[in-house]
């Protein structure tokens, strides 16, 4: 029973540190995507997140600055994705392909003028992003580490939770979220109705890339204290995975991000403690993954004009 | 008039070709191939670079190229061989193969290779080994001495015989000075993956490990971020990670001195005393060895590494390296 409510508390708590980043990286997605305007340019988004933010940090000592402005990096790249594809009229997948290179290209130069090594200086405690609950809980019983292995996490994984919520509101519930659906369906009959089409997919692929920023930067400024070329590795790619996988809603990949860092986390467990060949085990998340994409979650409907640059007097 | 420009641009073209041949004449000049890892990975890599920079810049001309890839190895290894390079150094076993082919279709360059020992029948090539058991094995005696709780973890990156050096040592260290100890252990199968390295101490920590060491690049990055957070104590590799990653969590680190055998195998060259074959660092030679400790390691603890270190030094004592001798070793690949 020990065994059981400890490893189940590993288990949460890898979910929640895998899915984070992921998250943020998928709302994003979902923001670009649903407009419109396909974004697989999340990587190079979060990887200038990832730097900017501890970056930021180091320099002025104030993790929420640093956080901030590793959301407001990957939002400058996602500007520039927004003026490639929408108001040039650009293809969406090479812009955003541009974005990866470019994103970690940039980053590494500066990391070389600023520090002379590709990696960031470690940042202090102080300048980490703080954890919440941190102590609350007496890890000396089985409960008490239980609950701080889930619930003392980082302010940022809490964030992203309520961002979830917030997303889905605007997108159901307002009538920028309505908009900005319609945009990405059929652009030429939101433009009849004086909706403007190029403004508002221009602000959802900035959005977009403002959410990606900070899941970079929670990346480095959490599990880790510094930035280095290996940080983001990936993750940007499998949030828009998680974003097919939701169907193109908040909600969708929320769940597909949890399955992730659920299976990430088993394979922690089961190759700390079995005699599994580790190979096997690391095959497990993209395993369950594929799996549960075809039984259960059926086909993916992509926005209608998603991929197709709005072209205005036609 | 375009003709004459031409020929002015090829007789240019020609002279700066002939400054350049000139001036690299009298130098050595060594070319470094990075792994996948790339020159700034805090470990080998880089650890290599830092040794050929500190060469004299008057007589050694260094360059290096990073490897994104796989397939780029040979494809660095070759742009060396076609610029006359008089010796190539290799980084990381993941190269063994291109190495190996590129040392046979050119019999008259030298190579030097990081962290392999396939390649040491070939007379061209300096297979540079380190004796990680051994400088594992003394952290491993400063885990086992300074646990409480009697259990300790060790994250290893990846499953293969020179990694495992790593954890046999490691265990064979904590089990001499603490024979009741319990050593949970974990491999990552990834360099990079700092999430699960992290979720990996944290599993550790909540089964009671009040020490962890890690012998896993980028990985090992996230379990340092676990100890330290948890208020554990953790053990670095390669470099002094405590100066490196500033967590003052690390209370010592198993350092590996792979700058060291890179500035021997380039003054070898420079010398004419270039010899192919196995060349094993180890603690006699300062090949590795142990970073220094934080005042939570106890005198008495020191000297009981101190003797270790004299022991193995003199020959009178050896570490195991292979799993089947330390069976409490139990990673597999």
């Amino acid at each position: 029973m020990t065994n059981f409510v400890n490893s189940l508390g590993i288990i949460l708590f890898a979910t929640l540190v895998y899915a984070t980043p992921l998250l943020y990286g998928a709302l994003g997605s979902c923001f670009s995507e649903v407009s419109g305007v396909v974004n697989i340019g999340i990587e190079g988004m979060m990887t200038a997140g990832a730097f900017t933010g501890t970056v930021v940090a180091y320099f002025t000592g104030n993790p929420w600055i640093g956080f901030l402005c590793g959301g407001l990096a990957g939002a400058f790249f996602g500007m520039l994705h927004a003026v490639a594809t929408v108001n040039l009229g650009a293809d969406q997948t090479i812009a955003g392909t541009a974005i990866n290179m470019l994103g970690p290209g940039i980053v590494i130069m500066l990391a070389k003028v600023l520090f002379d090594s590709t990696d960031t200086i470690p940042l202090t405690a102080s300048q980490k992003i703080p954890k919440l609950f941190a102590g609350v809980f007496d890890t000396s019983t089985v409960f008490g580490r239980f609950m701080d292995n889930v619930f003392a996490n980082y302010v940022s994984t809490y964030l992203v939770f309520i961002a979830v919520v917030i997303v889905w509101f605007v997108f159901y519930k307002t009538r920028f979220g309505l908009r900005l659906r319609a945009c990405g369906e059929h652009p030429q009959a939101c433009e009849t109705l004086g909706i403007n089409v190029i403004a508002m997919r221009f602000a959802c692929v900035c959005i977009s890339g403002f959410l990606a920023g900070l899941g970079g930067a929670c990346v480095t400024m959490t599990i880790s204290t510094q930035f280095r070329p290996i940080s983001i590795v990936g993750q940007g790619f499998i949030a828009i995975a998680a974003v097919i996988f939701g169907k193109f809603r908040p909600q969708g990949a929320l769940i597909g991000c949890l399955l992730f860092g659920f299976c990430s986390g088993l394979k922690v467990v089961l190759g700390g403690s079995s005699g599994v060949n580790m190979h096997l085990i690391s095959m497990i998340p993209y395993v369950v993954t594929v799996i549960v994409l075809v039984l259960f979650v059926g086909k993916s409907r992509v926005p209608a004009a998603n991929g197709k640059p709005y072209i205005k007097a036609k | 008039m375009k003709k004459i420009l031409a020929m002015a641009l090829v007789l240019c073209m020609m002279f700066a070709m002939c400054a350049t041949a000139s001036a690299a004449d009298a130098k050595i000049k060594v070319g470094m191939v990075t792994d996948v890892g790339g020159v700034n990975d805090k470990s080998f890599n880089q650890l290599a670079w830092e040794g050929l920079q500190a060469l004299d810049p008057d007589a050694f001309e260094v360059n290096y190229l990073e490897s994104k890839t796989d397939a780029d190895y040979q494809t660095n290894i070759n742009t060396f061989i076609d610029e006359e390079y008089d010796l190539i150094i290799t980084v990381g076993y993941m190269l063994a193969d291109a190495t190996r082919e590129a040392a046979m279709d050119n019999p008259d360059q030298k190579f030097a290779i990081v962290d392999d020992s396939s390649c040491a029948d070939l007379e061209n090539v300096a297979c540079l080994m380190f004796a990680q058991e051994e400088c594992s094995y003394l952290v491993g005696l400063v885990a086992g001495s300074v646990t409480k709780s009697n259990t300790v973890g060790y994250v290893q990156g990846m499953v293969s015989d020179p990694m495992n050096l790593f954890g046999i040592g490691y265990i064979t260290g904590v089990l001499e000075a603490c024979p009741e100890a319990t050593i949970l252990q974990y491999n990552a199968n990834n360099f990079g993956d700092i999430a699960g390295g992290n979720t990996a101490a944290k599993d550790m920590i909540t089964k009671g490990a009040d020490v962890i060491y890690h012998a896993a690049g980028g990985t090992g990055n996230g379990v340092m971020n676990a100890c330290d957070e948890a208020g554990i104590y953790g053990i670095g590799v390669d470099k002094d990670q405590r100066v490196e990653l500033g967590l003052e969590c690390i209370i010592t680190s198993a350092m590996k001195r792979v700058d060291v055998a890179c500035q021997d195998i380039s003054k070898a060259v420079k010398d004419d005393a270039f010899k192919g074959g196995v060349h094993l660092y180890n603690l006699a030679n300062d090949g590795v060895g142990i970073a220094p400790t934080t005042d939570v390691v106890s005198a008495e603890t020191l000297e009981k590494v101190e003797a270790a270190k004299k022991a193995i030094i003199a020959g009178e004592k050896t570490i195991p390296t292979s799993a089947a001798d330390c069976p409490a070793f139990t990673l597999n690949g």
